[in-house]
């Protein structure tokens, strides 16, 4: 038997089919929204709506919405350390050249 | 009288104090899987942006030569494959053991058009001779001196692409199994672990993909007309 707080949440099959119907639109919008310049911005709007589709599917199609919370926190941990791969690394790239190298 | 122990069943294995914990295990240990996994990606998406910052322009007449419509269409593909599987969980939830087989068969049906578009691209590129390494290889509007620049493109797009798609037929092959198992009714309310974990992993792939097709064929598309 399940304690009665860790029963398993069962979503409507009309919250999955909206998630989907959401996560189908947001394709087209990126599709569509990558003919038009934005500037620096299509990068941006590119990369927000991929997170927001990251997000429902993570949310809700994987469950994180009633995950415990260590499982939570590892999904969080996994993120961060993507993030230090990503973002140290670019200090390096982004910023080679700034400063010359001494003595060349 | 000796207490006897229950007896050992697929949703309470005797380690385990109850039914609720061996789910969160099963649940945690796919996550951690899953994290290696984005490690894994993560090093080749890293790869990406670095060589994206470097080569900017010739990055961005390669990913505008892929067909940005079939791409779409087959995330599309994908993420009606993510819903039907994500509905094959929710009917082991509820134990309807004909609704899980139903969905398992359409979330494999969703994966394999996908792995077919995918070829179906893969051999465009091939036409194309945009196949680095290709002794042929050569990308229209970019300088002959920028070439190797954009081999460097198509390396890292069927690097991931490629990578991306053998976790698929990986995929596939899981789900092969769990049709197997789910026609002999082995799951139930009470036990559908392997329908949920498997869940996790295709929708884990769906991510991927998810961040691919807009990195790959969409952003800088604007600079090429």
């Amino acid at each position: 038997m399940s304690d009665p707080h860790e029963q398993t949440h069962i979503d409507s099959v009309g919250s999955y089919v909206k998630i989907l119907l959401a996560l189908l639109v947001a394709t087209g919008v990126t599709t569509a929204v990558a003919r038009l310049d934005l500037g620096a911005f299509n990068t941006v709007v590119a990369l927000s709506i991929a997170s927001v589709k990251m997000l429902l599917v993570a949310l809700f199609f994987m469950h994180i919405r009633h995950s415990n919370k260590l499982t939570k926190l590892v999904v969080a941990g996994g993120l961060l350390w993507l993030a230090i791969l990503l973002l140290l690394t670019m200090t390096d790239f982004a910023t080679r050249g700034i400063l010359g190298v001494p003595g060349k | 009288m000796a207490d006897h122990a229950p007896a050992e069943t697929l949703a309470l294995r005797v380690q385990f104090d109850t039914e609720a914990q061996q789910k969160d295990a099963s649940t945690l240990g796919m996550w951690l899987f899953l994290i290696t996994e984005i490690m894994f990606f993560g090093g080749m998406f890293t790869v990406y942006t670095v060589y994206r910052s470097w080569y900017p322009d010739v990055f961005a007449i390669a990913s505008s030569s892929l067909n940005e419509i079939i791409g779409a269409l087959n995330t599309g593909v994908l993420l009606l494959s993510s819903f039907t599987m994500v509905m094959a969980v929710r009917a082991g939830q509820l134990g309807q053991r004909k609704a899980i087989l139903i969905f398992l068969i359409l979330t494999l049906l969703f994966g394999g058009i996908f792995l077919g578009v995918k070829g179906y691209e893969w051999n465009q590129k091939f036409e194309e001779h945009h196949i680095p390494g290709q002794a042929a290889f050569h990308l229209e509007g970019v300088a002959p001196s920028d070439q190797g620049h954009a081999q460097l493109f198509f390396s890292i797009y069927f690097a991931m692409t490629g990578l991306h798609a053998l976790h698929m037929v990986i995929g596939v092959g899981i789900l092969l199994t769990l049709i197997v198992q789910a026609r002999k009714g082995r799951f139930s309310a009470s036990y559908y672990t392997p329908i949920d974990v498997t869940g996790l992993y295709w929708h884990f792939v769906d991510v991927i993909w998810i961040f691919l097709f807009p990195l790959l064929y969409l952003i800088d598309r604007h600079l090429v007309k």
